[in-house]
């Protein structure tokens, strides 16, 4: 019950501070992979403020061991560089090069009431639907 | 209104936050193509917190476009419908396929100092750069 009203709060604070940040401008993300024309630095801010908040959380919680609310971690422990990961990544890349978009910031404006949002996430969900098929064990 | 990069900082720092309270409460990663991309295999018990997250996200946006508006114009403006379409489809299939995207190795990956996450993570941003340079903004 607990892991249903957590995931929907910080869902909502979550992209509370996509928009904040300005991550949901696709202009500002193209503008960032744009290194040979004018660049956009914010990215890399955002980047640079959140992991570090981030590390300090995982060094209390990997000593824990455990989190508040349940008994183990769920964080992956797979690693091998394996070629999934590689080509995997770079679809994405090509994909976020092409839109400027990714699935956080997709949602958040899906909440902005923008028409191509809805475009981007229903054929998101198809994409990751498709790409079951390639790993039909 | 504050320049572009403070509201980067800002907003980046309430994304480790976020995700900061997803691990500390949870022990989980808040990696949205991690979480959305099992929302179809509709598992007993694991997908109502995975549709909540969405829809947090989704509420989120709304409260978001309603403060930081301008941060949203450009997606709400947006009209390539075709260009949304092929960039969700390379999205949705890159980032299950290299299980994960921005948030979750980007910000999570990289702040576990996790080489696989550093790994896609540098591998999407080229990618997104070179695709970025050969098609523009």
């Amino acid at each position: 019950m607990h892991l249903n009203i957590v995931a929907f709060v910080i869902g909502v604070v979550f992209s509370l501070g996509l928009g904040w940040s300005g991550m949901t401008d696709p202009a500002r993300v193209l503008g960032f992979l744009d290194i040979t024309g004018v660049w956009d630095p914010s990215l890399m801010f955002v980047m640079a403020s959140a992991i570090p908040v981030y590390m300090v959380t995982w060094q209390f919680v990997k000593g824990r061991q455990k989190p508040l609310l349940e008994t183990k971690l769920h964080v992956p422990t797979k690693k091998n560089l394996d070629k999934r990961l590689i080509i995997g990544s770079a679809i994405f890349g090509i994909g976020w090069g092409v839109a400027g978009i990714c699935p956080g910031p997709a949602l958040a404006s899906v909440g902005a009431v923008s028409t191509g949002a809805v475009i981007f996430v229903v054929c998101y969900f198809v994409g990751a639907k498709l790409e079951g098929f390639t790993n039909a064990n | 209104m504050e320049p572009s990069w403070i509201n980067a900082i800002f907003g980046g720092i309430v994304i480790g936050v976020a995700a900061s309270a997803f691990l500390l409460l949870e022990g989980r990663i808040l990696g949205v193509s991690g979480i959305t991309g099992r929302i179809s295999e509709l598992n007993k018990g694991d997908t109502l917190w995975r549709v909540l997250f969405v829809m947090g996200s989704i509420v989120g946006g709304y409260l978001a476009a309603q403060i930081w508006t301008e941060n949203f114009s450009n997606i709400i403006d947006g009209s390539n419908y075709v260009r949304l379409a092929i960039a969700g489809l390379l999205v949705g299939f890159g980032t299950k396929m290299g299980s994960g995207c921005t948030s979750g190795h980007g910000v999570c990956g990289i702040g576990r100092l996790s080489p696989r996450s550093l790994v896609a993570t540098l591998t999407f941003m080229f990618f997104g750069v070179v695709t970025v340079y050969i098609f523009g903004r």
